[in-house]
């Protein structure tokens, strides 16, 4: 396909209200060229604002958007030469496949013949040639996105923006298609911006995640760094599944049911707080039987997920979760008792309130 | 008017039909409609148009349909498609305006709910109760006219046109600006926001988005509308009797002027071949109608 090296895109302290509320206070962010970044966050919290900003299809009342070296804060979409896809279906229903596809280089200029031609090359990179004459109405919801990406990719656009391009999709074909997007980004090796509310898809697909919250960036940085090493207790409980387990911290680490676990930031008073803990960092010890011990307890609850399952235990004054390979959760269905072990890689924390001994 | 039973035209979804080859009863679903259909429709426009072949003393004739090209009769269905049409369009293009400032604004808000139920109502406004409130209001003595003539605008200086042709297309715009709005709304209703910004990500401004997009979208709707607003206008007769009661120029009327003995010959046989043309014209303007319909509806 077309060579072409992505350019870098920053975002810089964009700021944008509706009336009161403040959809984005502040966000920074850059991407390398050719990276593709995931924007991750709860609902309402400003993806769809980012990527509208940087598409120009909504104004900033602050900050700077700089693409390729150039401020395009002032410049209206139509000629910022940005390729969108929709979360909804927006292809032109009026319109065949290659029609749709077609049609931004038809608002360049390009004669009829090169822009069907170039039409097809692009369908037939997102593996649907085959389906150049139907209509939208004709095709599956994979298929009409699939159809979409092509038409974003046909005007060889400097940044491609997602925005939660498989929501509307069934999980198989939601996999694929997302497999499939990364792998035409990589092939056309452009700067791309992606929002998603599921983390298994940032994190499956994204060079780098950024997570947001209220309009601000928490966190960003390569999927592993993120899921493994979250920089707040926000991130650590929105990535992923997170134990919530009270703790008391001593010397830079954290005791938690009489197991010590180092903390990543260690120079913090000591005192309660509450220790974030993975539901993979927890295993079966084995049977439980009739001992007693902060970490026994019955399992009151087994989620096969595959090769994984998830194991609910119940510790009497809480529940934890435990992730463990399908094999050794069948061995403790539920009913039975268990013993838990938590593996002591280091740990965020969370404090309710200030330490009553600040020393 | 043939409005009524026409409230919802560009929402059909109109997918294609799956798997229709198995035997299936779904048919007997229509069964109830194809006998309303038979019996208030079908029926009485056969026994009209038999009826048309009969003359005074019973037996076959001709007559009754070459006397369609009397020459009133030639005036007449000339200006009855002329105000139809001119109505329908000013109408489409009218409603078309309100139902596009109705959808800019807010899908709950007041002047949506405001304009369509007022649709719905004054869709159905005519006849008699139409007619006097434009008497009653701009007519010569109606009190708007009193009102302006006192202040020194007197618009019926040139006649009094309200009781014309151009009267009766005002009346009639009272009727198809709401009709219009019914029917074309939906059909606005069904263009998304996410074409307008697809079309200036790509490259487009706004009159690309008219000319590609949303014009091609909404045009068959449009059309389709105009022709419903035609057949709407081409069909009405208590407006048009209740208004003008000299000359006639509507057809309709025609066909009570020929079953009414007081303007001269009784001629019931000659009053059906009227309606039989007018049947004719109607179900034309229906079916290309209907095939627009089917344009939009795979699409929408
Ligand atoms: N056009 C608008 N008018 C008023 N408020 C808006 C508008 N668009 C967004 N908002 C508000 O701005 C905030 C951020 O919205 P945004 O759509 O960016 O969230 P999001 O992260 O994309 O959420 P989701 O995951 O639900 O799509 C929300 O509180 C939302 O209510
Ligand atoms: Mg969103």
């Amino acid at each position: 396909m077309t060579d072409r090296s992505g350019v870098e895109v920053r975002l810089e302290n964009l700021v944008r209200r509706y009336g009161t509320v403040t959809a984005l206070d502040g966000l920074s962010l850059t991407l390398a060229p050719g990276e593709l970044v995931a924007l991750l966050g709860p609902s309402g919290c400003g993806k769809t604002t980012a990527l509208r900003l940087l598409a120009g299809l909504e104004e900033a009342d602050g900050g700077r958007i700089v693409i390729a070296g150039n401020d395009v804060t002032g410049l209206p979409a139509n000629r910022r030469n940005i390729g969108m896809v929709f979360q909804a279906y927006s292809l032109f229903p009026h319109m065949v496949a290659w029609e749709n596809v077609a049609f931004g280089l038809q608002m360049r200029h390009v004669s009829a013949v090169e822009r069907k031609k170039r039409a097809l090359d692009m369908l037939d990179l997102v593996g649907l040639a085959r389906f150049a004459n139907r209509y939208a109405s004709q095709m599956s919801g994979g298929q009409q996105q699939r159809v979409a990406l092509a038409r974003a990719l046909a005007i060889q656009p400097q940044v491609l923006l997602l925005d939660e391009p498989l929501s509307a999709l069934d999980a198989k074909v939601r996999s694929r298609l997302r497999d499939e997007i990364r792998r035409v980004q990589l092939e056309v090796g452009i700067t791309t911006l992606f929002v998603t509310h599921d983390q298994e898809e940032a994190l499956a697909i994204a060079d780098r995640v950024g997570v947001m919250q209220s309009g601000k960036l928490e966190q960003l940085g390569p999927p592993t760094l993120v899921y493994s090493r979250p920089a707040t207790p926000f991130v650590a409980d929105f990535v992923g599944l997170t134990n919530r387990m009270q703790g008391t911290v001593r010397g830079g680490s954290v005791e938690v049911r009489g197991t010590s676990i180092p903390l990543v930031q260690p120079d913090v008073s000591d005192g309660p707080a509450i220790a974030l803990i993975r539901p993979e960092a927890v295993s079966i010890d084995g049977n439980g039987g009739t001992d007693e011990g902060p970490l026994v307890g019955t399992v009151i609850a087994v989620a096969f997920l595959g090769a994984v399952s998830r194991v609910t235990v119940d510790l009497g004054d809480t529940t934890v979760l435990a992730q463990l390979p399908t094999s050794s959760a069948s061995q403790h269905p539920a009913g039975t008792r268990v013993r838990l072990a938590l593996r002591t890689d280091p740990v965020l924390i969370q404090r309710e309130e200030p330490a009553p001994t600040a020393s | 008017m043939i409005a009524a039973g026409n409230p919802a035209v560009a929402t059909n979804v109109g997918r294609p039909l799956a798997g229709g080859r198995r035997f299936s009863l779904d048919w007997i679903g229509v069964v109830p409609f194809l006998a309303y259909a038979g019996l208030f429709l079908l029926l009485p426009s056969t026994i009209i148009a038999l009826g048309a072949f009969v003359n005074a003393d019973g037996a076959f004739t001709l007559e009754n349909y070459q006397h369609l090209s009397r020459s009133y009769v030639v005036k007449s269905t000339v200006d009855t498609t002329v105000i139809s049409a001119v109505t329908a369009v000013a109408g489409a293009i009218l409603g078309a305006l309100l139902s596009y400032a109705i959808v800019m604004g807010s899908p709950n808000g007041v002047l949506r709910r405001l304009v369509v139920s007022a649709s719905g109502v004054l869709a159905q406004f005519g006849g008699v109760t139409l007619a006097f409130a434009f008497i009653a209001s701009i007519g010569p003595a109606g009190f708007v006219y009193l009102f302006a003539q006192a202040h020194g605008f007197d618009y019926y200086t040139h006649g009094i046109w309200l009781f014309e042709r151009t009267g009766l297309g005002l009346v009639y715009l009272y009727f198809q600006i709401p009709l219009m709005v019914l029917v074309f709304l939906p059909a606005l209703d069904g263009i998304k926001p996410q074409w307008r910004e697809a079309t200036e990500s790509l490259g487009g401004n706004t009159w690309h988005y008219w000319r590609h997009v949303a014009g091609p979208l909404l045009f068959p709707a449009f059309l389709g509308a105009t022709l419903l607003l035609f057949a709407n206008a081409f069909s009405a007769y208590a407006t048009a009797n209740a208004l003008i009661n000299q000359g006639q120029p509507m057809l309709s009327q025609q066909i009570g002027g020929a079953l009414s003995s007081e303007v001269g010959a009784f001629e019931p046989g000659f009053a059906k071949a009227i309606a039989v043309e007018m049947i004719v014209i109607v179900t034309l303007v229906t079916v290309l109608y209907s095939l627009l319909q089917r344009r939009t509806s795979r699409w929408l």
